[in-house]
């Protein structure tokens, strides 16, 4: 495996693996992201954080033209990947995607498809020709990853619509993890889980570090200091800070940042 | 918590017990007679035909099925040329008509912006609303001569080799009939489809986009299979119109109580033998015939739902298929 990664960017120590530059979004004429500038590490795991409504969400599906799809919804500005704007002209948002994996903040198997067929699909859509061990092989790994193998190993060829909503979004875990993206981007993968799964999706997070740019969102504040290494604060579509996650937690620049994390009001 | 419960508890929100388990029956036992009523209606109609054509029943019994024969100058019946002819003329409807449907119904859902798709759909729905008698006259002085100047001459010509496609160019019989019949059943399938389609949540289709799927690949792995038993209902409908389709087919099938391998020549089907043959029938052999006819299209509607709903039983058994263990 590993054809789906770029060679090169994976080993150039390229610190800035993704650069947002004036990123606005709209929702017809609503803006949903005021002008956000930040960038994201190659093998750091950054957390979004926020009240809800403030546009995390909004922000992820932006690093990877899945804003857009949303009838009316509409952004400007730039996002870098490796030094080029995914936004610029000519670009396929298909080829951003392949790049940049996504796990959704509800689950979405697709229901009537197997549960090997659900963490195959980024292969088998990506036309990656590999032989049936391989194929297996990448299908045990990636729901071993999402700590999920043990579950549902005796019943790979049920359908994805079969599992519970945890269980669900562990194969959205693994269906992401399969085709092996260059950055992984995650919108609240936890919210549906228990501490015992949760605790293993961190525990992935820490281990795909040194090899994925990840970025995740969360309504957790412990999560967000236990597994990121930055930490950026949203509010009402607006960047409020975005630094070390020790540093966010510890010694906040932003009143508003210290207020929602000591939990004075979100 | 037992101090919350009171808060919630007027005394005068609710009727009685008594009296909402009352109208409750009331709602089961009204409900209960008008599904009766149905099979009722059916178990009658069954019980008339019957009862009708038991003249032709005793003189041919199952001969009447095999048999080729459809002869009333010597009062002899066989209705196999009509059933075949119904099964052939729908086959080619649904053949012709499946895959059209399909796009149109995928261009409304996933491909055209809203208003157009709106618009584009009430026209889809409004063709549905066109009296079956205005198509037939369509395919009798428009269709018909096009099909055989333009459709059948190139038929012949790559595909003569089958006996499919030998014989005469005219402009009725059996592939006109099928023609027409996908024509009309068009407008059913891709709008059940379009709406089965649009209820497909976005989420599904986001889901398989994140992945990197262009369009036709998201339909490919999220709309359709999502969509599927809608879709085999909708095939089902279609097919129902097409077995039962009457007027236009008897206007431009050619009604030829004959069973032949060209689908050039004429032929006939169960409803348009009945609806053509009814006002001449002169004799009580004839009509008991005639009637007995009716009652095979009857049994064969009925055939054909249960074999649908096997159908769409099998497509979600297979999703379930290691449930057992
Ligand atoms: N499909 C949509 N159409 C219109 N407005 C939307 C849509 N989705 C989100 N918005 C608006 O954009 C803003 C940001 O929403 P977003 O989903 O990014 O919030 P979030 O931070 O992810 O919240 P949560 O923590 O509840 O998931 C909100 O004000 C919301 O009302
Ligand atoms: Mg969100």
């Amino acid at each position: 495996m590993g054809d789906g990664r770029g060679g090169e960017s994976a080993k150039v120590a390229m610190a800035e693996k993704l650069v947002v530059k004036n990123l606005n979004a709209y929702f017809h004429k609503n803006r949903a992201l005021h002008d956000v500038s930040l960038s994201f590490e190659q093998d750091r795991i950054a957390a979004i954080i926020g009240p809800s409504g403030c546009g995390k969400s909004t922000l992820v599906r932006c690093l990877n033209r899945m804003h857009e799809v949303v009838p009316g919804a509409t952004a400007t500005g730039e996002v870098l990947l490796d030094g080029n704007n995914i936004y610029a002209d000519g670009v396929d948002p298909v080829q951003v995607r392949r790049r940049i994996g996504m796990v959704f903040q509800k689950p979405t198997p697709f229901p009537t498809m197997s549960i090997e067929d659900n963490v195959a699909a980024g292969l088998t859509l990506n036309g990656v020709q590999i032989s049936h061990a391989e194929r297996h092989e990448v299908i045990e790994r990636s729901l071993r990853q999402a700590a999920l193998w043990e579950e549902v190993k005796d019943r790979l060829r049920r359908p994805g619509g079969s599992l519970s909503g945890g269980q669900q979004q562990r194969l959205c875990v693994a269906r992401a993890l399969a085709v092996q993206p260059e950055v992984l981007l995650m919108d609240e993968p936890c919210s549906a889980l228990d501490p015992i799964s949760t605790a293993r999706i961190e525990e992935l997070l820490l281990e795909l570090k040194s090899a994925y740019t990840i970025v995740i969102v969360t309504h957790n504040m412990q999560q967000a200091a236990r597994c990121s290494d930055m930490t950026a604060f949203m509010y009402t579509g607006d960047l409020v800070e975005y630094g070390e996650t020790k540093q966010i937690f510890t010694n906040p620049t932003r009143r508003e940042t210290e207020d929602y994390i000591t939990g004075r009001f979100g | 918590m037992a101090d919350s419960i009171p808060a919630v508890r007027h005394e005068r929100a609710r009727a009685p017990v008594q009296v909402r388990l009352f109208g409750d029956r009331i709602f089961n036992t009204a409900t209960f007679i008008l599904a009766l009523s149905i099979l009722a209606l059916l178990f009658g109609l069954a019980v008339a035909l019957i009862a009708d054509s038991f003249p032709a029943i005793r003189a041919f019994g199952l001969h009447f099925f095999i048999s080729a024969d459809w002869d009333p100058v010597n009062e002899q019946y066989g209705a196999l040329p009509f059933i075949y002819g119904t099964f052939v003329s729908s086959f080619i409807a649904l053949a012709l008509a499946v895959p059209l449907s399909l796009g149109v119904a995928l261009c409304l859902s996933e491909m055209a912006p809203d208003w157009l798709s709106h618009r584009l759909g009430f026209l889809v729905d409004l063709l549905a609303a066109i009296p079956s008698v205005v198509y037939g006259l369509w395919a009798v002085f428009v269709m018909g001569p096009w099909i055989r100047d333009h459709v059948e001459p190139p038929l012949a010509h790559w595909f003569g080799w089958l006996p499919l496609f030998q014989g005469p160019k005219v402009a009725v019989g059996m592939l006109s009939a099928g023609i027409i019949l996908a024509i009309m059943i068009i407008p059913y399938i891709s709008s059940v489809c379009t709406d089965v389609f649009r209820v497909v949540p976005h989420t599904q289709r986001e889901a398989a986009l994140a992945l990197g799927a262009t369009k036709w690949e998201m339909v490919k792995t999220a709309v359709i299979p999502y969509g599927m038993t809608g879709v085999i209902g909708a095939i089902i409908l279609g097919l129902g119109r097409a077995l039962g389709e009457t007027i236009a087919v008897a206007m431009v099938i050619g009604n030829s109580a004959q069973i032949s391998a060209s689908l050039f020549k004429p032929a006939a089907t169960l409803a348009s033998v009945i609806a053509n043959e009814f006002a001449e029938a002169t004799s009580d052999l004839y009509v008991a015939a005639l009637i007995e006819l009716g009652l095979v299209l009857l049994i064969l509607g009925i055939v054909l739902n249960v074999v649908a709903r096997a159908l769409v039983l099998v497509v979600q058994q297979r999703r379930y298929r290691e449930t057992g263990k």
